[in-house]
């Protein structure tokens, strides 16, 4: 194991979520699952829809609380935090890139980056300038100013990745970051994450259903009904366990 | 954070239009028909307006200018004998049929001032002199009466229409009424132009009865509170005695409680206020909805509720004060056209407007709190939800 990887970036002890009412409608969606992940690393979590990787995803980020277990957040017990304390902790640490982009239409590409800067107080035109800066460094710099309905699915992800890097966050939360792009965009994608999470050393973690996006991984995490089923470590492992066999 | 906010809104220009378009409606119904309401009742005591006196002296039951219970000709000296009266004047008031050069009828509001002392008399005289009243058979018609009392008569020199001029001559009750003077008035409620003359000579023309005079005008001696020596004629007369505030409010009160006007336009107020919450509360409620995932969005990524309640009471107060804005630019157009063709009425005391743009932040608030309330119990997992 790489030396990097000791370094903790969040870690998930024996997490149970239930959702609904009463006894007979109640839906049990993790039954003690356990994740770390590590900064310098970019991990996978993938199993069938309806496992529960959203779920642990949601709680890893403070934005759902478990029944039970233990969330640390590089070295912070949410349980221990207030809600409003959780939230802004999570708009300083963790960057967010989502399935379907969630860019606002109305924003121009600057705009949109210089979200979570503004979220977190730096002026506007501080925040805009850095959000081109970051857009830069996504291949949109020359686009700052169009909105993101005329931009194509892959770029759209490109600005989200910028959004998601912009105000420097340790952790960044992918959901399926590849599921609504061609195969070759998601491949520029994923050699991005990559290099985020190796050469700017912050963790990535990437819920996906997509096997092509496999051999990015540095670790991936299996779940089935709400567990971690196993952890395959190393591009090697990784490689003979999942790339050797159609999924 | 809230620069953002207003160009989400902004920039979604259906729903932008929509909620402006609704509070622009909204407000514009409730000035505009707040300014006619007001401007209905100022008409109610016009002839109060148009016949300027610190004190009026009426029948002990009566309560508004507009109506008539006769006195008798001696209580104006019985006023003008009150201690801290500086004089009295009777003034006759009735409404009264003219009859045109063509043969036709109009009705008119008849006024006898007292000829000595002009007390009662227009204070702007367009054309014309108020002493040509001493002259006999002689009228002041007001701006209004020029133009309705005008048919029959030939157009000269290049009218467009034909008016009413100085030596014209109409009739009342059979007798000859010659037009002396034309005056400034403020428009009656009943409609009928203000035709003044002496006091002797509108019982000449009125239908004689028991008893004429229908008010006897005062002013108190220099110094004197006009309230006071009203107090004052009314223990020493048995009449009752209003100032001229006191009595054009008994007027309004009188045709707020025994006419329908107020519930009329009242009505018309509040379903201003229903359709402005309804197209904003709607409206900015499928906005929230329509940007639900993106709210959902900014709370995940570190946005507290109570900036996100910040922003949309931002939008929904920001539409509020621009379609208040654009309402209020629409009736003053509409005050404009009423103050040119003097009808319908319309007075907006600084009130209405203020009251108006208190009643559109409530809506707005009310819109936004409806936003606000879905937000607040939005889960920002829903970001993760395909």
């Amino acid at each position: 194991m790489p030396e990097h990887f000791s370094n903790e970036a969040a870690s998930l002890a024996n997490i149970e979520k239930s959702f609904g009412g009463g006894p007979d409608s109640m839906v049990h969606v993790l039954k003690g699952s356990t994740l770390a992940a590590r900064m310098g690393e970019m991990l996978l979590l993938i199993g069938p829809s309806g496992c529960g990787k959203t779920t642990l995803l949601s709680i890893l980020c403070g934005t759902l609380k478990p029944d039970s277990g233990q969330v640390i957040l590089f070295g912070r017990r949410l349980q221990e935090m207030k809600d409003s304390e959780i939230t802004k902790y999570r708009g300083q640490n963790i960057g967010f890139v989502f399935q379907q982009f969630n860019l606002i239409p109305t924003l121009t590409l600057a705009e949109n980056v210089a979200v979570p800067l503004l979220i977190n107080g730096t002026s506007t035109r501080n925040a805009e300038r850095i959000a081109c800066e970051a857009l830069a460094r996504v291949g949109l710099g020359d686009r700052t100013r169009t909105k993101p309905g005329k931009l194509s699915g892959g770029q759209q992800q490109r600005v989200a990745i910028a959004r998601a890097l912009v105000h420097s966050p340790r952790l960044i939360v992918c959901d399926e970051p590849t599921s609504a792009l061609d195969k070759e965009t998601g491949a520029h994608i994923m050699d991005f994450l990559r290099e985020i999470a190796n050469d700017d050393q912050r963790a990535v973690i990437i819920v996906t259903h997509d096997p092509r996006i496999y051999k990015y991984a540095d670790r991936i995490a299996e779940m089935e009904d709400g567990r971690i089923l196993q952890e395959t470590t190393g591009r090697t492992a990784i490689a003979e366990k999942y790339l050797s066999v159609p999924h | 954070m809230y620069r953002l906010a207003l160009r989400m809104l902004f920039g979604d220009h259906g729903k932008y239009l929509m909620l402006i378009c609704g509070l622009t409606f909204a407000s514009l119904l409730m000035i505009q028909q707040s300014g006619v309401f007001c401007g209905l009742m100022s008409w109610t005591f016009a002839s109060i307006e148009n016949m300027r006196a610190p004190i009026w002296v009426t029948d002990a039951k009566l309560d508004q200018v507009n109506d008539n219970k006769p006195l008798r000709d001696t209580d104006a000296l019985r006023v003008r004998s009150v201690d801290g009266v500086a004089w009295s004047a009777p003034l006759f008031q009735s409404n009264l049929q003219a009859r045109q050069i063509d043969g036709t009828f109009k009705q008119i509001q008849l006024v006898g001032i007292d000829a000595t002392t002009f007390a009662g008399a227009p204070t702007v005289m367009l054309e014309g002199n108020i002493e040509d009243l001493r002259l006999p058979n002689t009228v002041i018609v007001d701006d209004f009466g020029r133009d309705r009392l005008a048919e029959g008569l030939p157009l000269r020199d290049g009218e467009k229409k034909s008016r009413v001029r100085l030596g014209d001559i109409f009739e009342l009750n059979d007798h000859e009424a010659r037009v002396v003077g034309i005056c400034k008035s403020v428009r009656s409620f009943m409609g009928a132009p203000y035709v003044f003359t002496t006091y002797d000579r509108a019982l000449q023309y009125a239908p004689p009865q028991r008893k004429m005079m229908s008010f006897v005008l005062a002013a108190p001696v220099a110094g004197q509170d006009p309230a006071e020596v009203a107090r004052r004629i009314e223990r020493e007369t048995g009449l009752k005695a209003f100032t001229e505030p006191e009595f054009k409010k008994s007027t309004i009160w009188w045709y707020v409680k025994n006419t329908g006007i107020p519930v009329s336009f009242g009505t018309t107020v509040v379903l201003g206020i229903i359709v402005g919450m309804a197209i904003a509360g709607q409206t900015f409620y499928t906005f929230v909805l329509e940007n639900l995932k993106h709210l959902g969005a900014l709370k995940a990524m570190g946005t507290s509720n109570l900036k996100l309640c910040g922003m949309l009471m931002l939008q929904s107060l920001s539409v509020g004060v621009i379609g208040f804005g654009l309402g209020a630019l629409l009736t003053s157009g509409f005050a404009y056209v009423s103050m040119i063709k003097q009808q319908p009425p319309f007075y907006l005391p600084w009130q209405v407007p203020l009251g108006v743009f208190v009643i559109v932040l409530f809506i707005c608030m009310f819109a936004a709190l409806l936003g606000i309330i879905k937000v607040a119990r939005l889960d920002p997992a829903i970001v993760f939800r395909a």
